[in-house]
């Protein structure tokens, strides 16, 4: 199968380009943000302030890693399931939000909203956090560091293991993979 | 009567939660390798191989093997001819979360107000502690830490006692279809049945420590959980919900005696990091 390496900030012609089920690399600056992150986040977008990162392009990853030990870049960063976030990322991808990394099926709107301005789904493997945090190099909180692990980190990755699992057509793994897989009786 | 002081309890039980944390029961290990040979979707395979890898940097790095490193969740088996000093268990058990998650790097997932502040405790504490009382004059813990992902897709229901097993059976199976990715597949599920309102939930719970495939003692639920499990896997969700055969590793249910007008079925699904570690002082 053929694993292909992409790069942050995703361009439009890098996000049509995506197909469900193509392995990707990542590499580039993605940032975490979970639940209350994205509260926020869409309450600054709401009121036209500034977002505490450049969302043009950007990709952010639904994760809140373990404390960064003394020794580690990071901790372990494994994604969170997704649809916790479904309320709020139609509003984040109409700002410039091109790639969702996360777990689990989006809802119709998040998928709509996907289409109609151009952004990617991509599921990491749910329970691999040791193995993700090997392709963190470094892990920076920018924003609500009160919030804790559901602050706003800045990571630099290095072929971040993940795959297409919405593409920007509506093409969704969820859906056809298990179809493929079940067994008629 | 045995004396055993708080202090010992909190020493042993923190180096218990890394444990917990940083290495995953050989059982489930053994589930993982077999699943890799058998699963036919080349992407399932591919994520179920850096589940394998997963583990092994966890346990050789000491970092934790899922970032939801969980609610600490404890079993403790009391003997009646056994007394703490300086304390109760429930004490020592939150002092012992608090010294281990915070030793380990632990991630506290706890916050206080559930409903309006959701501010962390920043302590990962309070556990959750079931204690039952036992013969002898010995105290037995078991840890089983619980990721929100896979709590969050768990359910219950009040069934009428007429339904019968095709009913359970079918709850039990929407159950695991309604969840799909999100419990992080291939899952363990844990089915409670019996019992009333708040205890079908905690037999579903206790049902998940049990070693990975050991069928019920009862030769009849023991071939409904064989049979369940066979459902499970021919609904194509496969590893992380992206399609395969490998859904979950194992079903076992735990049953309890319960009222002639009810029949309470509690399903309580676990990631494939089904965490627990055990001690006896």
């Amino acid at each position: 199968m053929n694993i292909r390496k992409i790069q942050t900030p995703l361009t439009p012609e890098v996000v049509s380009s995506l197909s469900v089920g193509d392995e990707i690399r990542l590499s580039g600056t993605i940032y975490t943000a979970r639940d209350q992150a994205h509260r926020r986040i869409c309450a600054l977008i709401d009121e036209g302030a500034e977002l505490p990162m450049d969302i043009n392009g950007a990709v952010i990853y639904f994760a809140g890693p373990t404390p960064t030990p003394p020794d580690k870049p990071v901790g372990s960063a494994g994604p969170t399931t997704a649809y916790r976030m479904d309320a709020f990322s139609p509003k984040v991808i109409k700002a410039g939000l091109r790639g969702m990394i996360g777990k689990g099926n989006r809802s119709p709107e998040v998928i709509e909203a996907m289409k109609t301005y151009g952004a990617v789904y991509f599921a990491a493997t749910g329970g691999a956090g040791a193995l993700i945090a090997q392709c963190i190099k470094k892990s920076t909180c920018i924003a609500y560091e009160e919030l804790g692990p559901e602050a706003i980190y800045k990571m630099e990755v290095e072929d971040f293991p993940m795959l297409v699992a919405i593409d920007s057509r509506g093409g969704n793994l969820y859906i056809t993979g298990p179809e493929k897989y079940r067994e008629r009786t | 009567m045995r004396e055993i002081s708080k202090e010992k309890i909190v020493e042993s039980v923190s180096a218990l939660c890394l444990k917990a944390a940083f290495e995953l029961p050989d059982d489930m290990r053994k589930a993982l390798g077999k699943a890799v040979e058998a699963e036919p979707s080349p992407l399932g395979q591919s994520m179920l191989k850096q589940l394998v890898e997963n583990y092994s940097i966890a346990e050789t790095k000491r970092m934790p093997i899922c970032q939801d490193t969980g609610v600490a969740v404890f079993f403790v088996e009391m003997g009646c001819e056994l007394c703490i000093t300086g304390g109760t268990i429930y004490e020592a058990l939150r002092t012992a979360v608090a010294n281990g998650w915070k030793e380990g790097y632990l991630r506290m997932s706890i916050v206080e107000d559930p409903l309006f502040t959701r501010k962390n405790t920043g302590t990962n504490g309070p556990p959750i502690v079931h204690v039952t009382q036992v013969p002898g004059d010995k105290l037995k813990i078991t840890i089983a830490p619980k990721g929100g992902g896979s709590e969050n897709m768990s359910r219950l229901v009040m069934l009428k006692p007429t339904v019968g097993a095709p009913v359970v059976a079918d709850f039990v199976v929407e159950t695991v279809t309604l969840a799909g990715g999100n419990p992080c597949p291939p899952i363990v599920v844990g089915v409670g049945i019996g019992g009333n309102f708040e205890m079908a939930p905690i037999l579903a719970k206790k049902a998940l420590l049990r070693h990975l495939g050991d069928p019920n003692p009862d030769p009849k639920y023991a071939e409904f959980e064989k049979m369940l499990l066979d459902r499970i896997n021919a609904t194509g969700i496969g590893p992380q919900g992206l399609g395969g055969r490998t859904t979950a590793m194992a079903v076992h249910i735990e049953h309890h005696p319960c009222h002639m007008a009810s029949l309470p079925v509690a399903v309580n699904l676990n990631c494939h990091a089904a965490r627990h570690a055990s001690l006896e002082l």
